[in-house]
């Protein structure tokens, strides 16, 4: 018999094939799991709705400009509400904080992982985890009161030797409330999930990997460069943009160490103005006309769109930096 | 690129093994000459991964490994003092049990990987990718495609190219543990033929648990066995022709025959 030919003489039709429950338990479990899903992303959109519909005055009269503007002007009726700087120094703040975060994080993580001895990996561990835990306004109260006097000094130091770059100049001798300091504050806010998701992701690595580096002549810095952090980096940039994430919203620590001002402030990074659409609205909500807070939600509106851009963001990278992972 | 010819003789002096308290490996003395195989052949864990680890220093990454007696690689100590273990693994080269390209480089960058990760300075990069390729006998499968991801390579494929890594580093010793428990008989086939091209360039120790593939490839045998709780000794060591026809220790001969292990 040809082992071509069908019993039949003909192609079977299709079934269709399902993965439904079955199983009463099954079907029970699976009504409450795709509830749960669905609710969770109705409850997203319905805040988004929510807040559209309250920024509407604010964004039908601002249009474009309640962006990319620089003004905010309560002295004229209708007042004017442009953010532009605020949301700028959200960016800035964002981009100091990874800066400072990352390298901070990948060694921790490298020394809890790699490293150290067990009992003082665990130490640590637990010490980032608390750091974590810790609620921002403490952070805050810690940025204003401890941190910022030493942060000064750095930033005076920085200026003195390194004041020909742009981005340390410093012309009104003023280093406090900067957004070299508030980078700081948030940097020390993202640090723990950056750290915790590289230390993840580091033990979870083949050793297979490290060894054979190892036994291709790699020395400890070689093989963290070339073969530990490549292999990690997916994970690392998505930590980082969780991370971010955290920091764009950050709004108590924030509105202690840093002056906010609708100057804006493109890169001097030690002036003492800045921006933070987060601080911005806190600093604003206390005594502020309804339509003030139309321009407010606004402001909202704008920061939640740019935290979905940025988890969108990590996603994709993440998946495109792993392409050995399905 | 001119091959390396120049074989070395290494030898293990009294080797001791221990993780923690735990003693593995007792007193193991063997001689690997100047382009011999030699297959390491004995029951699971009876300290033969542990052993080949010992003779490149990847013993010691094991944070509570710990060792006695001594390794000569030309009559010098290779834990003698002031010997980085770093030149060690450069000279002796090794590849593992899972194939292991990193997954992060094409098939090229792979095989100049070790070149980069030591810091050795080299030029005509894409000759020793060719030449390294060629004597794992990978090149005509690869030659088109050198810039893919390593992993899009089959697992047999994945094993030579791992064994063209090492090449590119042109080692005077290779060490293989079962590289080819993973693998299937044509690309272990390849292996072996592989093997046996090598070894007239170099020393090769190999760890098999197929018999028919240490009687294949190897000049000497030395048989590892550990019995009830003791470390890990080697209870015959010879030609591979005495060990499996005419081993002298009634042990011995139960394994080569399957009778236990
Ligand atoms: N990293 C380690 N930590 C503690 N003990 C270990 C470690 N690696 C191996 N051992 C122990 O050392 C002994 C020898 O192990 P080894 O892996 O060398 O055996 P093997 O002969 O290679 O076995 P197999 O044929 O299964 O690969 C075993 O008893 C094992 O439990
Ligand atoms: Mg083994």
């Amino acid at each position: 018999m040809a082992a071509e030919q069908t019993k039949s003489g003909s192609t079977p039709q299709r079934r269709t094939l399902t993965v439904k429950p079955t199983l009463l338990g099954d079907k029970v479990f699976f009504g409450i799991t795709s509830f749960t899903a669905y609710f969770s992303i109705a409850l997203v959109g319905l805040v988004l709705v929510f807040l559209l519909i309250r920024a509407w005055p604010a964004l039908q009269h601002e249009g474009i400009n309640f962006l990319i503007g620089s003004t905010w002007d309560d002295s004229v009726q209708p007042m004017v509400m442009q953010i532009f700087p605020m949301l700028w120094g959200s960016i800035l703040l964002a981009l100091l904080g990874v800066l400072l975060a990352v390298p901070m994080a990948i060694a921790l993580a490298y020394l809890i992982e790699f490293l150290a001895p067990k009992p003082i990996a665990r130490v640590a561990t637990l010490l980032v985890d608390l750091l974590a835990a810790l609620p921002s306004v403490v952070i805050g109260l810690w940025g204003l009161f401890v941190f910022t006097p030493v942060a000064e000094g750095w930033s005076e130091l920085l200026h003195k030797t390194l004041g020909w770059l742009p981005f340390f100049a410093n012309e009104t001798g003023n280093f406090s409330r900067s957004p070299f300091i508030a980078g700081w504050i948030v940097a020390v806010m993202i640090v723990p999930i950056i750290t915790s998701v590289t230390r993840e992701i580091f033990s979870q690595m083949d050793r297979d990997l490290i060894n054979a580096a190892k036994a291709l002549g790699g020395g400890m810095a070689s093989t963290l460069t070339r073969v530990i952090l490549p292999t990690a980096s997916g994970g690392i940039v998505g930590g980082t943009l969780l991370g971010l994430g955290r920091a764009l919203g950050e709004t108590v620590a924030i509105f202690f160490v840093l002056n906010l001002s609708f100057d804006i402030n493109w890169f001097d990074v030690s002036e003492a103005r800045g921006g933070s659409i987060a601080s911005m609205i806190l600093s604003k909500l206390g005594e502020a006309t309804d339509y003030e807070i139309s321009g407010l939600m606004a402001a909202g509106v704008v920061l939640f769109v740019s935290t979905l851009i940025i988890n969108f963001i990590a996603g994709y990278i993440v998946n495109r930096a792993q392409p050995w992972r399905k | 690129m001119n091959l390396s010819t120049a074989t070395s003789h290494l030898r293990s002096e009294d080797i001791n093994v221990w993780f923690g308290e735990r003693h593995v490996l007792a007193d193991v003395n063997l001689d690997f000459p100047s382009n011999q195989v030699t297959a390491l052949i004995g029951p699971s864990g009876c300290g033969k991964s542990t052993f080949l680890r010992t003779l490149n220093r990847m013993h010691e990454l094991i944070p509570s490994a710990g060792l006695a007696g001594s390794v000569l690689l030309d009559g010098q100590d290779i834990y003698g003092d002031g010997v980085n273990p770093v030149d060690v693994r450069i000279k002796i080269g090794m590849v593992f049990q899972k194939p292991n390209p990193f997954p992060t480089m094409s098939i090229k960058e792979n095989i100049l990987s070790g070149l980069k990760l030591s810091g050795r300075k080299f030029v005509n990069g894409d000759d020793i990718v060719e030449t390294s390729l060629r004597r794992a006998s990978i090149w005509n499968e690869v030659k088109d495609r050198l810039g893919e991801p390593a992993i899009s390579l089959s697992g047999g494929q994945q094993q030579r190219l791992c064994i063209a890594r090492s090449l590119a580093m042109e080692p005077e010793v290779l060490l293989m543990d079962e590289p080819c428990s993973a693998l299937d008989p044509g690309s272990t086939r390849r292996i072996e033929e592989t093997i046996e091209e090598l070894s007239e360039a170099m020393t090769i120790v190999i760890v098999t648990h197929n018999m028919q593939q240490a009687q294949r490839v190897s000049h000497q045998t030395a048989f590892f066995l550990a019995e009830d709780g003791n470390p890990g000794t080697v209870v015959e060591f010879g030609s591979t022709d005495d060990v499996f026809n005419r081993p002298v220790d009634a042990r011995t001969n139960d394994y080569v025959n399957g009778h236990f292990g």
